[in-house]
């Protein structure tokens, strides 16, 4: 089994014991496989649960009134769309998909540290629920924003200890400590578990990109943590760090704030172009285009951003040289992203493509993400960032990233991954359909946000004036449509999953190590650990990536 | 064929530069009015950057959709395409090319913002001076009609006959759950609208009463967070009379929606003669959303949490 180029390779029954007992995913496993599967099914869920409070947001959004859910409602469905969103459905699903992958990609039979891993994994449950129960404390869930910006964060009109934004702060400084867990894990692994020729510049992109995020965690995420657990003192025990009542800093928080979260979007966002990376090649049949230029720049990434986060405190009383600085640094981000779309773009042009469902994914999410790359420019710009600083322009912007690229991106790596992962195919007519239904409800939900933005409404508004009342029933739809178009996801996926067709080991003649073990993959990956002697993407250079034995 | 393909490449080019610059001049009529100097200068750097990214945007996807509908492979074509894995040469163009263009939008963006000079927290105040308009404090803003400057405190004597002289008074804002106050502190006068003279550079003394508050004009393109405890101070230029909306740009709870209020821009005789007759109006209670709201029970399908108190409505002189 040496060139993968070769026609067929395909058809090989199991030759080891797969993975086949549903209850497994359900225990304390430190099967890599078991807990990549088991954070993308708890992220997938709370998609859904994200999901639901976005449609009340829409709900209300169609009329200009507030007549839908009262005020302090809506405040608590932005909140927690925004919060469960983020650390429920984008840092858990990726973490998944490194977590199945990347031992997969490098030839290692497990992670560094699998008991690590998996108490990683079920501290995302345990987070997701206690969230979830801030719901039925006397005050409602946290109203603050997914920001959480004080004095508002700290304002508890309950009076009672146990409230919403406590319960937040705990959780979200859970699912930090749980990431911190998971970054010491995979910087590990890949450093230390590569197999034999392995190099850095072997392995696949998803690898680096993995990589470069869980650098960004590292050293990211103790800040903002400890933020976190500032405000909680601030809000439990009286300290002051933040309540200017009190001579605290209310904008010193939002150092602590974006120092992290605006890295966060690098970390979400660098393992989906790991997945373009890989899909694009197997479905133009041509190798990568610039592999090593694409690799670094995906450490450059993980380098600049570490000094952007003014970016998002342009308006909160920061000083001229500070605005201007950041500004710099923020529009170079678009250097390295630069390079990685021209990249793709040789890679597609003059391949021979074929449109399956996690090309038309990654295409399409490929498309939304230029688009996303130029409003973001216009961002970073000083002057235009203080018109539509926090209007629903930045709302359009970044859900171009984080659904139109992010959530489009992680559909693309289900349905590349899942023969692999289930041993079945799944449905290529729901597939496509539901590719369109989302495509298109992107489209007409977040579209509308930048004229909206431009003409000055503000995010985080339930009710508005009537001038913009028509783009924002556009909006709405296109809301509805995306909340109808994972109706043939979930069709797809648990139908496959029980009935689809046997999978191949490789359905798409694509090259890499997990394409070399049966689907699903073996309990330890591999019966004996390959020696690595070619390059990744070989596509049309009948090279062996593995050495025979 | 090279030279066809060059014909080919430059008429691309240049199709792709005229709906560009099309897209480009599109821009202004998504934007609110231009109701401050400082809003020309805004819309001036975004239909530039607009332009800019149509091109980009049409180049790339342009590109992407030809090879999805020309490069596709034969229903039983299972060959590979050409394994071209790199050019230096390209590579190092399309480096140079976003390196350049960042350069390019920053330096732009820097000297937009430099003649914009609005005016953040005390401390940025005095180190920076801005080049493009003169603040407040030190000239009107109608350089052009030979103008006497003066010091913060005491008037402007311009010897432009048209526009009347408007004494110089850093007008404060006040922002509180949920409602805008602004006082003028010449003529001790409070409101809940706010009044400018047209064409007269401003200047603002904000301060917020309990959390972060944002002061935002979609019309004027300007915007500034409040922050408690801190004087900030903020400048713009209103040069087209009308009526705008204020509205809250920083999330500050429950009613945040409701904090609106309205921006008279009028005349210098206009606005003379609003403070005149303010002066004498006896101050009583505003009409606030917010109080209303939490005094009433809620309409709304599916009712809410306890929530925070608005602040005293506000006692002013004028309110709409």
């Amino acid at each position: 089994m040496t060139n993968i180029s070769v026609e067929d390779i395909t058809g090989d029954a199991p030759q080891q014991e797969p993975i086949t007992d549903w209850k497994q995913y359900f225990s304390f496993s430190t099967d890599h496989k078991v807990i990549g599967i088991q954070y993308i099914v708890t992220a997938f869920i709370l998609f859904l649960v994200g999901g639901i409070f976005a449609m009340i947001i829409r709900g209300e959004l169609i009329t200009p009134e507030s007549d839908l859910v009262d005020r302090s409602v809506y405040n608590a469905m932005f909140t927690m769309h925004g919060t469960v969103m983020l650390f429920g459905w984008t840092f858990p699903i990726l973490t998944g998909f490194a977590n199945y992958l990347v031992p997969l990609m490098i030839g290692a039979r497990d992670m560094a540290f699998p008991r690590l891993n998996a108490v990683a994994f079920w501290m995302i449950p345990i987070a997701a629920i206690l969230l979830m129960a801030s719901f039925f404390v006397p005050g409602g869930p946290a109203q603050a924003g997914w920001w959480s910006y004080p004095p508002v964060s700290l304002q508890n009109p309950t009076g009672n200890l146990i409230n919403g934004e406590v319960i937040w702060l705990l959780a979200v400084a859970i699912s930090g400590v749980s990431s911190i867990m998971g970054a010491i894990n995979f910087v590990t692994t890949v450093v230390k578990m590569r197999a034999p020729g392995m190099t850095f510049f072997r392995m696949p992109i998803f690898v680096w990109n993995v990589f470069s995020a869980q650098i960004i965690q590292l050293f990211g995420l103790p800040v903002l943590t400890a933020g976190a657990v500032m405000l909680l003192l601030d809000l439990t025990v009286g300290t002051s760090f933040f309540d200017p009542a009190k001579g605290g800093d209310p904008v010193l928080f939002q150092h602590f704030f974006w120092f992290y979260s605006h890295p966060a979007v690098y970390v979400i966002i660098l393992p989906v172009f790991g997945v373009f990376s890989e899909i694009f090649p197997v479905f133009a049949r041509k190798p990568l285009f610039g592999y090593k230029i694409v690799a670094i720049s995906s450490l450059l990434i993980a380098g600049v951003s570490g000094i952007v986060w003014v970016h998002h405190l342009y308006v909160s009383g920061t000083p001229g040289w500070m605005r201007l600085f950041f500004m710099l640094t923020t529009m170079f981000v678009s250097v390295p992203t630069g390079i990685k779309v021209f990249a793709w773009t040789a890679t597609i042009w003059g391949g021979k493509l074929r449109f399956d469902t996690p090309m038309l994914f990654a295409f399409g999410a490929l498309i939304l993400f230029v688009f996303a790359g130029i409003t973001g420019i216009t961002l970073s710009s000083v002057p235009i960032d203080v018109h539509v600083n926090n209007t629903y322009y930045v709302v359009g912007h970044f859900h171009y990233v984080l659904y139109g690229t992010v959530t489009m991106g992680m559909f693309a790596a289900i349905y590349f991954w899942f023969p692999k992962m289930t041993g079945r195919m799944y449905y290529e007519g729901l597939g496509k359909l539901h590719f369109w239904l989302a495509f298109i409800g992107t489209n007409l939900n977040f579209f509308p946000m930048h004229p909206l933005g431009l003409q000055g409404m503000l995010r985080r508004v339930s009710s508005y004036a009537p001038e913009y009342e028509f783009w924002n029933i556009i909006a709405s739809i296109g809301g509805f449509l995306l909340g109808v178009s994972t109706l043939p996801f979930i069709l797809n996926m648990i139908g496959s999953w029980i009935h689809g067709e046997q999978a191949p080991k490789n359905p798409w003649r694509a090259i890499g190590l997990e394409w070399l073990v049966s689907s699903p993959p073996p309990v330890e990956n591999f019966e004996e650990i390959p020696v690595v002697v070619g390059e990744p993407y070989g596509y049309g250079k009948s090279e062996p990536l593995v050495a025979e034995h | 064929m090279k030279i066809r393909n060059i014909l080919i490449l430059s008429a691309i080019a240049i199709a792709l530069t005229a709906v560009s610059l099309l897209i480009g001049q599109w821009t202004y009529s998504w934007m609110p009015p231009q109701a401050a100097a400082e809003s020309q200068l805004v819309d001036k750097l975004f239909s530039f950057l607009i332009t800019l990214g149509a091109f980009i945007f049409l180049g790339v996807t342009g590109t992407l959709i030809y090879s999805a509908i020309f490069h596709r492979a034969e229903q039983y074509d299972t060959s590979d395409g050409p394994p071209i894995e790199g050019n230096i040469t390209l590579e190092i163009v399309w480096t140079a090319i976003p390196v350049l263009l960042v350069f390019w939008i920053a330096t732009y963006s820097y000297q937009i913002y430099e003649q914009m000079g609005i005016q953040g927290p005390m401390e940025a105040m005095h180190l920076h001076i801005p080049i493009g308009m003169k603040s407040a404090s030190a000239a009107p803003i109608n350089g052009d009609a030979g103008i006497v400057s003066a010091s913060p405190t005491s008037s402007i004597v311009s010897t432009d006959a048209t526009s009347s002289v408007i004494p110089f008074e850093d007008i404060e804002v006040n922002a509180k759950q949920w409602a805008w106050v602004f006082r003028y502190p010449k003529t001790g006068i409070t409101s809940t609208e706010l009044h400018l003279p047209v064409n007269h550079r401003i200047r603002l003394a904000m301060q917020s009463e309990d959390v972060l508050h944002g002061f935002y004009i979609p019309a004027f393109r300007v915007k500034q967070d409040i922050i408690p405890n801190r004087n900030i101070d903020f400048e713009f230029t209103p040069i087209r009379i009308g009526k705008y909306q204020l509205t809250d740009s920083e999330f500050s709870g429950t009613y945040f929606a409701t904090m609106r209020a309205n921006v008279v821009v009028e005349s210098p005789e206009d606005y003379k003669k609003w403070l005149a007759e303010t002066a004498n109006r006896k101050p009583c209670t505003a009409n606030n959303q917010a109080a209303s709201e939490y005094a009433q029970e809620s309409k709304e399908l599916i009712k809410g949490w306890v929530t925070v108190a608005p602040a005293q409505a506000p006692v002013v002189n004028y309110s709409n």
